[in-house]
């Protein structure tokens, strides 16, 4: 019959058609020889640089990138450990107190990785062999929105303090530390800086400025630049970059001191590819990695090849503080905790 | 045999053939997959939300905590206000503008018709992200909003009202096509005012489907996730809640008490829909006369007037998502590039997330149509087990009332852990799903599950069509069933086929809620995508994420039509002197999820 043969037409180029359209989806995904996954809270821009790096050393190795705000990508390893059916082979890139905040359960593989001795000791685990290494340090900065600055009349910071004038309120925005690798590494600089009580005060007399708080430690930069809020807390690397994009945007550092942090890595126990990791760690602390982390930060392991990043302000390494990571990684719970019955319970604030 | 002849009172069975042992065995396992995929991870869930982060059994002591927690209550009146706020705006637009569908003389209907849809190819956060271009602190015209944020309730709203305007009309047009003149003739015989009329003929003869359309949208509204969370600002709703506690915090035991939470509205929501839906009876009778809408300048104009303004509203909104993902420099630099579109350098997986939700789209909607057909049809046209059936056609419809966020967080908890605990005891199992974990498999199997009730209604209806007498002569022929299943139930059906996997593959491209937590590594999804480019505040390259998602849908359902235009007027030519409404494909659809 016509209509039968019709209709058995229609399905077959309909099935055809599927079928097709799968297998030229599917061949897209071509094996790689090792696949290791890298759980990261490098910013997005970075890994594919790095990546294609690493592979034309080494093509039988290829890096899948988990990527996401160090909050996140923490919590995650931490809960699939609990699970006990941890993802990741390596976790790269993401801050000193993260590592050390898995390394607390047990997981992180000490491993010497070659060309350990030429790191600056800042950005390496004090213990033989570490158990984690790091290749650039990444610091809190203010985003202060020229344009929208002067037509709500808001006059440049210049410290944290000056934060507190009413005049930004509405205007401030910063991420949440429970969420932002950013968020936390500067409240955990202020506890530091003020000392805890009239750090909590303080933090008390921002949070009535602040007009919201973000999930990630770009997004305030970013929205500072595109003038939704004028003044954001963010950190260097996202800031310059935008400038450089052409955002009317100006950095400060206060002067009390800035908050930063190592992005530090490790590989995990539980990996069953570890000759795998320790290629990548290797090569990750290597001179032709440090120029792939160069191209975005000025700081990095080994000073000697560090160039300097444009639009990155001078004297930020002047102005980092003495940061004491085993402090922030044992006190990292109790500060969240306590951060979030402040603010993250508090709707809408009023006015 | 021997029993009939034992006792003469014992009601006659024939016994049991060949294809029933088939049939009952495929209602067997197929209720055996409904249980894997829907009641075990709810199982999970619920257990979860009464367990400490150890798997400690600890009672009501979440739900204490949550009750206690200031901010999370405050989102439960929240989640309501917005609900209630949306659906009542809605439906009064979306009631009108069927209305001038419907029962006007306006010009260019299918065009209109066409406009009112296109949200639905829309994930809900791109009228979110296009709100913030618009009415946000550096917005084209936030003037409008004299001085009020769009962060917060109205963002919200607005966003909403976009994107559900497409499913209330289609629910509501469906309702006010069908009226029966004779009730209007009388009207008019008894000179009775056309308010009075209306409010006396029209609004009771579309009761019902006004309340569907109103559950439906208060549904909608509760569970969306991408507008409050894009828009929401200070405004915690509980779908973002869910979100926090999962993915911000890891808290799982508070995710499980929050959707719990959530499921309560949803759930009152739609049994009141079925309790009041079995309460309609036939409007039309055999000698009811369809109601034609006569020419009248002045109405038809103000009809047309207000579609103008609306499909000018719901383009702009989609325009603007679309301009913006081409600017270089929002606020300050407009100049054109197609840089937004580089996903490669930003979050959310790159154009590997796009390929990856085409995939998804393309296994959701084969896989889910012929899963979801030979299921109805299992129902629909078996011969016996009746009880077993009808407890089956009820589990069908199930999957509506769980909110996409609340399936996924279920998903985690049972294909997770490697090892389950059977309740009450120590004896561990091994976990036979737990390889679908961060697959592609489970992302899949979700959405099938999160869509299934409305494509299942289809087919039952397109079933339905057909008498059952296909079946008993085929038996009685000695034909098996499944050759009566490939010769004539498939290609009469094909047109609902077809919906519904389109239904499915436009459903995979936009979700986000179901499928927020089951991405893995290697399976970022376009709709997650513009989620976490907007979280990194990446919002030109979130518009342009979305309308790549626009894009794909649309290109997909226009194919569809022009592949299957000519096919269609060939393979239903023998439909023709029916009155249908049917021009646009979910139509059919989703006035059955209320209806059936």
């Amino acid at each position: 019959m016509k209509l039968q043969l019709l209709s058995r037409w229609g399905c077959r180029l309909l099935l055809g058609a599927m079928a097709a359209l799968l297998a030229v989806l599917g061949v897209t995904s071509a094996a790689a020889d090792t696949k290791l996954t890298v759980y990261t809270a490098l910013e997005a821009e970075e890994l594919e640089p790095l990546r294609k790096a690493f592979r034309a050393e080494h093509p039988d190795i290829d890096i899948n990138w988990v990527r996401d705000s160090t909050g996140i990508i923490t919590a995650k390893m931490l809960a699939e450990i609990d699970a006990g059916n941890p993802q990741a082979d390596v976790f790269l890139g993401t801050s000193a107190t993260s590592l050390l905040v898995v390394d607390a359960k047990g997981m992180l593989l000490p491993y010497a990785p070659k060309g350990l001795d030429k790191l600056d000791s800042k950005f390496r685990d004090a213990r033989n062999p570490p158990h984690w290494v790091g290749v650039d340090a990444y610091a809190a900065v203010v985003c202060y929105n020229t344009i929208e600055s002067g037509k709500s009349n808001l006059p440049k910071p210049s410290s944290w303090q000056d934060l507190l004038d009413p005049v930004y309120k509405g205007h401030l925005v910063m991420p949440n530390p429970n969420s932002s690798g950013t968020g936390f590494l500067t409240v955990s600089s202020w506890i530091q800086i003020m000392g805890e009580d009239a750090a909590w005060a303080f933090m008390d007399a921002i949070h009535e400025n602040m007009a919201r708080y973000t999930h990630s430690g770009s997004k305030p930069c970013r929205l500072a630049a595109a003038g939704e809020h004028a003044i954001g807390i963010s950190f260097v690397f996202r800031g310059a970059k935008l400038i450089k994009k052409g955002a009317p945007l100006e950095l400060v550092l206060p002067k009390e001191g800035i908050g930063w942090e190592v992005e530090a890595s490790g590989i995990l126990k539980t990996s069953k590819k570890i000759e795998a990791a320790k290629t990548l760690i290797d090569w990750h602390i290597s001179p032709a990695a440090m120029k792939v982390f160069n191209d975005y930060l000025p700081i990095i392991a080994i000073p000697e090849l560090a160039t300097p990043v444009a639009h990155f302000p001078e004297n930020t390494l002047e102005m980092m503080i003495d940061n004491d990571f085993g402090w922030a990684a044992d006190n990292r719970k109790r500060i969240l905790g306590e951060w979030q019955k402040r603010y993250d319970a508090k709707s809408e604030p009023k006015g | 045999m021997s029993n009939v002849a034992v006792s003469f009172s014992a009601p006659l069975r024939p016994r049991l053939g060949r294809d029933d042992f088939f049939q009952g065995g495929c209602l067997i396992g197929f209720s055996a997959l409904v249980c894997a995929a829907i009641f075990l991870p709810l199982y999970a869930m619920l257990a979860k939300s009464f367990e400490d982060s150890d798997g400690n059994f600890l009672g009501f002591a979440n739900y204490i905590e949550y009750f206690n927690t200031p901010s999370l209550v405050t989102s439960a009146q929240h989640t309501i206000i917005i609900g209630v706020l949306t659906t009542i705006i809605v439906v009064v637009l979306a009631f009108i503008y069927s209305y001038a569908l419907t029962r006007s003389c306006m010009p260019f209907k299918g065009l209109f018709r066409g406009i009112a849809v296109i949200p639905i190819l829309a994930p809900s956060l791109l009228p979110a992200i296009s709100l913030v271009y618009l009415f946000g602190n550096q917005g084209m015209i936030k003037e409008v909003l004299l001085g009020h944020t769009i962060y917060g309730p109205i963002g919200i709203v607005i966003a909403l009202a976009f994107w559900i305007f497409p499913h209330t009309v289609l629910i509501l047009t469906t309702a006010l096509s069908s009226a029966d003149a004779r009730l209007y003739e009388a009207a008019v015989a008894l000179r009775t005012s056309k308010t009075r009329t209306f409010f006396t003929v029209t609004l009771p003869g579309a009761k019902y489907g006004v309340m569907s359309a109103c559950f439906v949208a208060f549904t909608y509204a509760i569970t969306d996730f991408g507008a409050p969370k894009v828009i929401g600002g200070w405004y915690n709703m509980l779908s973002v809640d869910i979100y926090k506690q999962v993915v911000g915090q890891w808290n799982f035991q508070m995710g499980a008490v929050v959707s719990v939470v959530l499921l309560f509205p949803v759930v009152i929501s739609f049994v009141a829909d079925r309790l009041v839906q079995r309460r309609q009876v036939a409007q039309i009778s055999a000698r009811s006369v369809p109601l034609e809408p006569k020419p009248n300048r002045r109405f038809d104009l103000v009809m047309l007037l207000y579609c103008v303004v609306i499909s000018i509203i719901l383009i702009g909104i989609l325009g603007v998502a679309a301009y913006a993902s081409f600017i270089k420099f929002w606020p300050y630099n407009l100049s054109l590039t197609f840089d937004n579109y580089q996903f490669d350098l930003m979050d959310g997986g790159g154009w590997k997330a796009y390929r990856n939700s085409i995939v998804m789209a393309i296994w959701t909607a084969g896989l889910g149509t012929l899963i979801i057909f030979t299921g109805a049809y299992f129902i629909e046209k078996s011969q016996r087990f009746n009880k077993f059936r009808s407890i089956l056609q009820f589990i069908a419809v199930v999957p509506l009332a769980v909110p996409g966020m609340v399936l996924g967080l279920a998903y985690i908890f049972f294909f997770n852990p490697t090892k389950f605990t059977v309740p009450f005891t120590s004896i561990e199992l091994a976990n036979p799903f737990s390889f679908l974990y961060a697959t592609m498999g489970i992302l899949v199997i979700c959405t099938i599950v999160h869509y299934y009730t409305v494509p299942h209604l289809t087919a039952l209806t397109a079933l339905k069509q057909m008498d059952r007498e296909f079946e008993a002569v085929s038996a009685s022929l000695k034909v098996p069933f499944y050759k009566t299943f490939a010769r004539v139930t498939f290609p009469v059906c094909l047109p609902a086929i077809f919906d519904i996997a389109i239904y499915l593959f436009v459903n995979a491209m936009t979700t986000v809620s179901a499928v927020v937590f089951l991405w893995g590594p290697q399976t970022h999804l376009a709709s997650v995508a513009v989620l976490n480019m907007d979280d990194q505040g990446d919002i030109a390259p979130a518009a342009a994420m979305a309308m790549m998602i626009v894009y794909t849908s649309a290109a997909v359902r226009i194919a569809y039509v022009f592949l299957t235009r000519g096919f269609q007027r060939k393979t239903q030519a023998w439909r023709r002197r029916e009155v249908t409404t049917k021009s646009i494909a979910p139509s059919s659809v989703t006035q059955k999820t209320t209806t059936a």
